[in-house]
């Protein structure tokens, strides 16, 4: 059912550090954690290649430290990867490196082409502009010079996530954990853009709380038609969402496949160690 | 003149270094342009990034007009006026037309300001993008980027609490359609005024370090959305309570049980006043 990539990884990788004489010789598999017992350099992310395909929900799975993040944050700009390349199909046609364009396309890239949510939402929303505006900044961003259209859609997509009417003209330093979330995910969905990535969205949250975002998610993906990859350490929120799952280990992706296939019949040895902590 | 200070009090060195960030600042409309900002016997915030353009500029010919929110008589405009003055040997004038270098704070004079005319506006804040990015790495690069969008996110936030346009002073300007610039606290009646202006416009921000500029005949276009397009203050059914003044900025004054309204540039209220006796 899912055919077609809207998105594709390709050899991605994100050190943090120089290498040395020792790491640099050495092959990716080599390195038994990420890092170089040597310099301490830091292999984040070793060789990522994977696809997202249209309309699914991809699952990352791994334990903390695995580089789930760190992916996620050179694929939205937030670091520069050390090398690699991803393409998204609706932009030039699937034929540019996103990670080679210039600043402003990069803007423009996250504005129209990507919405992120992040874990902490101080990194995604303005805590002291109200909800409305959140949302209009990013409509701004793409051009928009009209007030009351702005307004408009910005109730809409708030009232898509449940925030109450009366509660839109407020700033999200005032709201919940939940739902500053959910503003974030409104915020995320503002220019219709073909993929959302959301990192550990539900990581800190009441397991009620949780509950009602995952199926937010869930509304959304069905609603909107959206790609999303979504990132969690915790193999319950991935089996709760994603139709297919990768998952990371040390900086790399040592199993993939359909959900289900991997919570049967886990391959690798790590991932026997998660699906048995989930039963 | 006090002959114990070099000519208009900073070394020749100073000046040539003010005045070569100031052509740059005219090369680049609307560019916040660094300066080594002096030290000035005045503190930094009252008008010294003003005055070190005005120093640097100021010669023989000069005729000096320095007014602080329409007032050519104020504390801080006398102080201004009496180190120019002390330092350069310069005449002061209070009449807008007679001035060649006009120094102000906050306000822009009613009088349509000529090409032989040049406007010094002190500058407390000269980045237009400060409040809602605190890193100037950050509005640099945004400006390199020309992405304003969180000007037009203050300016959206305001229409939503307000239901208007309701900028107190400042209100953000587009120059020559390229950088976005803070106008200095001037009210937005003022704004117009800079587009197309045949004088010169410098502006200078002591604390800052930065100076930028208008050059004559330069588009300045306020910031203003579609539906909510760029208004003035209006002082609709007001006039000055001394000259009769309807389309001036006014100061509204309580004087006993009534509100009464005057217009805020002094000098030219003065000079209607002046006309109607003759
Ligand atoms: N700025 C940084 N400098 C050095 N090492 C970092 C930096 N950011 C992340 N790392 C390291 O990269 C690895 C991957 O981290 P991260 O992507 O946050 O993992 P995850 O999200 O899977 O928990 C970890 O070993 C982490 O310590
Ligand atoms: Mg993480
Ligand atoms: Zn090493």
């Amino acid at each position: 059912m899912f055919e077609q990539p809207v998105l594709k990884v390709e050899g991605l990788r994100k050190q943090f550090g120089d290498g040395c004489g020792h790491c640099n010789s050495l092959s990716v598999d080599a390195l038994e954690k990420n890092y170089c017992t040597t310099c301490g350099t830091v292999y984040a992310c070793q060789d990522l290649n994977f696809e997202v395909y249209k309309g699914e929900i991809l699952g990352v799975v791994g334990e903390s430290g695995s580089g789930k993040s760190t992916m996620m944050q050179c694929l939205y700009f937030d670091k520069e990867p050390t090398s690699g390349a991803v393409y998204i199909d609706s932009y030039k046609e699937g034929r540019a490196n996103l990670f080679e364009e210039s600043s402003q396309q990069k803007r423009y890239i996250k504005d129209m082409v990507l919405g992120k949510v992040y874990q902490n939402p101080i990194y995604g929303l303005r805590m002291n502009i109200s909800a409305v505006g959140n949302i209009a900044e990013k409509l701004i961003s793409s051009g928009v010079r009209e007030v009351e259209p702005m307004k408009a859609r910005a109730k809409e997509l708030l009232e898509a996530v449940n925030i109450p009417t009366f509660r839109m003209g407020e700033a999200p330093k005032n709201f919940s954990g939940g739902m500053q979330q959910r503003v974030q995910i409104a915020k995320a969905l503002s220019n219709n853009p073909p993929v959302l990535l959301l990192d550990e969205v539900t990581t800190g949250l009441d397991l009620s709380v949780q509950a009602n975002v995952l199926d937010l998610i869930k509304e959304i993906q069905r609603d909107f038609g959206v790609s999303i990859i979504v990132v969690s350490h915790d193999l319950g929120v991935i089996r709760m969402l994603a139709d297919r799952t990768i998952v990371m280990l040390n900086g790399k992706i040592i199993e993939s496949g359909l959900t289900d296939q991997i919570l049967e019949d886990p391959q690798h040895e790590y991932t026997q160690q998660l699906v048995n902590a989930l039963l | 003149m006090k002959l114990q200070y070099n000519y208009a009090f900073f070394d020749e060195g100073s000046k040539r270094e003010i005045r070569r960030a100031t052509l740059k600042a005219v090369a680049i409309p609307g560019y916040q342009v660094p300066f080594a900002s002096r030290e000035m016997p005045i503190g930094r915030g009252w008008g010294t990034g003003g005055l070190q353009l005005t120093l640097s500029l100021i010669g023989n010919e000069d005729t000096l007009k320095v007014i602080d929110q329409g007032s050519d008589e104020s504390v801080n405009a006398v102080n201004i006026k009496k180190l120019i003055v002390n330092t350069t040997g310069a005449p002061v004038t209070e009449e807008t037309k007679e001035a060649t270098l006009i120094q102000s704070r906050h306000r822009i004079p009613e009088e349509p300001l000529g090409s032989d005319q040049i406007l010094v506006l002190q500058v407390p804040y000269p980045e237009p993008l400060r409040y809602i990015e605190p890193s100037e790495y950050v509005t640099k690069r945004l400006h390199g980027d020309k992405e304003y969008s969180g000007a037009w996110l203050m300016l959206f936030e305001q229409i939503m609490k307000h239901g208007k346009m309701a900028t107190g002073a400042d209100h953000a300007v587009f120059v020559h359609d390229r950088y976005l610039m803070a106008p200095s606290p001037i009210p937005r009646f003022d704004n117009p005024k800079m587009h197309d202006s045949e004088a010169l416009i410098l502006l200078g921000a002591g604390r800052e370090k930065k100076i930028h500029a208008v050059p004559p005949f330069t588009k300045v276009e306020s910031i203003a959305f579609d539906d909510y397009p760029f208004e003035v203050e209006q002082f609709t059914d007001k006039s000055c309570i001394k000259c009769g003044a309807t389309h001036t900025f006014m100061d509204e004054i309580i004087s006993g049980l009534k509100t009464v309204h005057q217009c805020n540039d002094s000098s030219h209220c003065l000079s209607r006043m002046n006309q109607e006796a003759v």
